[in-house]
């Protein structure tokens, strides 16, 4: 049973949410893009904003640019430069900065989405979950740090990543990596998946469309035709 | 040389009434919607004031429009690329909606539903946000309307700049006049610069600035670039949205709701051809004072053999030449000098231009006689200070205004002295250099101002969309499509349920209030 728990959650659960996030962030984009949009209600209520908001942005893209070339790097691109050892340390340190940056916009935010009461009235019904959803994993991720420091050889480290691997390319037995390590872990593994399965229905698909063309665009102006 | 044409506008202050009737019907059109209660695509302002969203005009604050860097490099006063984008997880330069008023209904049904009671029932107010009562509006569209408010608010004012404004404020110096404004669908538009998802775009074929629905992403970097905050952030669909020019109006050689339904009759549509090529330049000339100037140079004279040669060759189409040629707009803006650009040296190029208002000579009555140069009375001492207009339409330089004005002046003495005294009074028009045709021309358009004076539009040719000239297939693929929607393709973009998402919200203008949560 607990071999069927383990398969599931970690070999087949994982392409069931990547399968939800990616096609339905194209039926989104697809159908109704009239819904597609940051969803700022900064006009509504400014304050805690500044702090709070750029605080939660710069911590949650730092954490999500770590855990992705963390995971999805291959151990034999960096082993000459970086031990598993010395790899884990700089991603406990950077993660725990980051995520803390992050925890206290975080929290700025959530009171305000909880206590604003313009905030309150126009929130859609997913705006809160996804918040506390992200607060949740954040606090269990931080949480994590004490249990890797139990085991500074990276060894952790090293089976979540060929877990990640695995998965993206397909190999069928990435379940087993993980099968043998801290409850915690297998709890932010779950979430953060989860995370991933409901991306299309909340707020978060703005996160696709980070506009790095303006950074391109010739100029500033543009001008179209009528069709 | 690349010449396109567009759709300019000009009010004539002048004859503005102030009667709020183009902001009412623009309101009934476009701005009924959930999210966009407190937007005013069109709203009238009394000036001196600081306005609608509070002190729009203080680029200081609110960092729209453009600046010049090392006296050519034009940048959005927001930023450049970098810093703008730096400001997108919460943006210092936008104001909150309090800057405009928070949407309100009024309970109705309370004075029918009433129990019987001693007093009156009243109706009373609720917030369209929250729900919850509010005691009182704080800001409103036209909160200062004919001068309300104290003085120390309403001098704040920017267009005081340079103006020693505490006489002002004294009872017997006081002025006012009317200011309709909506955006500005300028040649150098900074909400486009400022949009960083390309959602916003200038159409070749009008000039008509529009965003696109379904590309906007709610960034709201716009809202704060434009410099005359005629953007407005849906707070309910989450995207921005501003006056649309009445398109589908415009594409039928229809005025916009605005100008039609204008009773002072001072709204005007005309085609203007430019060189879309020097626009840069003119937008970056190195003294705001001659930005004025820089725009009226790269104006095209549609009669000109050239233009027309060279306006057919980069798609112009026949009738919109010849549209340009008959232009109230040209002939105010440019043979005229009577239109002026709303604050060019915000460097957007606008074109929604406004004819400067006449006002009494102050001090007349005091000397018991009018003060005159010539026939001509003096126009420095018009109650409204020029230094004021001409804050306001030329970036302060105060020439191109008092000549406007005098030739104003000049049209209602000629005319007097040639209906009431019978007399040529030829003298006049000398001093202001016009001539009788011109004159008569002037009369026709601006005092009489018939309806086909005032809105000569072309129809859309919308074959010229294509690839190439007369692209018929761009007509036949549109055919019986839909016209105006919300993105979503031909669905109104609004769904009761939606697994992406539902709106918060119902239309509670109907006076039905939102129940507030607790």
């Amino acid at each position: 049973m607990a071999n069927y728990i383990n398969q599931f959650f970690f070999g087949i659960y994982p392409y069931i949410a990547i399968t939800v996030f990616f096609l339905g962030s194209l039926l989104r984009y697809d159908r109704d893009q009239y819904t597609w949009k940051a969803s700022s209600s900064q006009m509504l209520s400014k304050k805690d904003m500044r702090l709070g908001s750029n605080l939660f942005h710069i911590g949650i893209i730092m954490l999500f640019f770590g855990h992705l070339m963390g995971l999805l790097t291959p151990h034999w691109a960096y082993h000459f430069m970086l031990s598993a050892g010395t790899k884990q340390l700089l991603a406990m340190t950077a993660g725990g900065i980051f995520g803390i940056i992050c925890l206290i916009g975080m929290i700025l935010l959530i009171r305000r989405r909880m206590l604003d009461a313009r905030i309150k009235a126009t929130s859609q019904a997913s705006d809160l979950p996804i918040l506390l959803i992200l607060f949740v994993q954040l606090v269990i991720g931080l949480l994590t740090i004490p249990f890797s420091a139990q085991h500074m050889d990276g060894s952790s480290m090293l089976a979540l990543a060929s877990w990640a691997q695995h998965l993206v390319t397909f190999q069928g037995d990435a379940a087993s990596f993980v099968a043998g390590e801290a409850f915690i872990f297998k709890v932010h593994l779950v979430l953060g998946l989860t995370i991933f399965l409901i991306f299309p229905f909340t707020r978060l698909v703005h996160v696709w469309s980070v506009p790095i063309q303006y950074l391109t665009r010739s100029g500033y102006q543009i001008v179209r035709k009528r069709s | 040389m690349k010449i396109r044409a567009q759709i300019g506008m000009v009010l004539n202050l002048d004859k503005c009434i102030g009667c709020h009737t183009c902001s009412v019907t623009c309101k009934n059109v476009w701005t009924s919607r959930q999210g966009v209660e407190y937007a005013w695509f069109n709203n009238v302002e009394t000036k001196p004031g600081v306005g609608y969203p509070r002190e729009w005009e203080n680029q200081d604050m609110w960092n729209g429009g453009w600046t010049l860097h090392g006296n050519s490099k034009l940048k959005p006063k927001m930023g450049g690329k970098f810093r703008l984008l730096a400001k997108i997880f919460a943006n210092p330069d936008l104001p909150e909606i309090d800057e405009y008023y928070e949407p309100f209904t009024y309970d109705y049904q309370h004075l029918q539903q009433a129990p019987e009671s001693r007093t009156m029932p009243t109706a009373r107010m609720s917030s369209v946000i929250t729900g919850e009562r509010m005691e009182k509006p704080h800001w409103g569209p036209n909160w200062e309307e004919i001068l309300g408010g104290e003085f120390s608010k309403r001098s704040k004012d920017s267009n005081f700049e340079d103006i020693e404004k505490e006489m002002y404020g004294q009872f017997e110096n006081t002025f006012m006049m009317y200011l309709p404004r909506l955006c500005e669908h300028c040649l150098n538009p900074s909400c486009v610069a400022s949009c960083p998802s390309g959602a916003i775009y200038k159409r070749e074929e009008d000039g008509i600035v529009l965003i696109d629905q379904d590309k906007c992403r709610g960034w709201r970097m716009c809202v704060s670039g434009c410099p005359y905050k005629k953007i407005y952030f849906n707070w309910q669909s989450g995207k921005s949205e501003k006056c649309t020019f009445c398109y589908p109006r415009i594409e039928a050689g229809d005025p916009t709701v605005c100008s039609e339904t204008c009773v002072g009759r001072i709204r005007y549509l005309g085609v203007m051809l430019y060189d879309a090529d020097r626009i840069g330049e003119a937008a970056s000339a190195p003294d705001k004072e001659d930005v004025y100037q820089a725009q009226l140079d790269i104006f095209l004279d549609p009669n000109d053999p050239e233009v027309i040669e060279q306006a057919k060759k980069d798609g112009v189409p026949e009738s919109w030449i010849t549209a340009a040629q008959q232009s109230p707009v040209y002939k105010m803006a440019m043979d005229w000098k009577v239109a002026f650009p709303l604050h060019p040296e915000y460097r957007t190029l606008p074109m929604v231009w406004y004819i400067p208002p006449l006002s009494p000579i102050q001090d007349a009555v005091a000397k018991g006689k009018i003060d005159s140069d010539g026939v001509i009375p003096d126009v420095t001492k018009l109650r409204i200070p020029v230094k004021y207009l001409a804050n306001m339409l030329t970036a302060g330089k105060e020439a191109p205004v008092v000549a406007g004005l005098q030739r104003m002046i000049a049209m209602r003495a000629y005319m007097r002295a040639r209906s009431v005294e019978g007399v040529n009074a030829t003298g006049i028009l000398d001093q202001v250099g016009l001539d009788e045709q011109t004159l008569d021309d002037m009369y026709r358009i601006m005092a009489l101002a018939n309806y086909e004076d005032r809105y000569v539009i072309p129809t859309n040719h919308r074959e010229y969309a294509g690839e190439t000239p007369f692209d018929n297939e761009i007509a036949f693929n549109h055919r019986s499509s839909c016209g105006f929607s919300f993105g979503n393709g031909c669905s109104d973009g609004i769904s009761k349920t939606s697994l992406f998402g539902s709106p918060t919200h119902k239309n509670t203008l109907s006076g039905k209030p939102r129940a507030a949560k607790d």
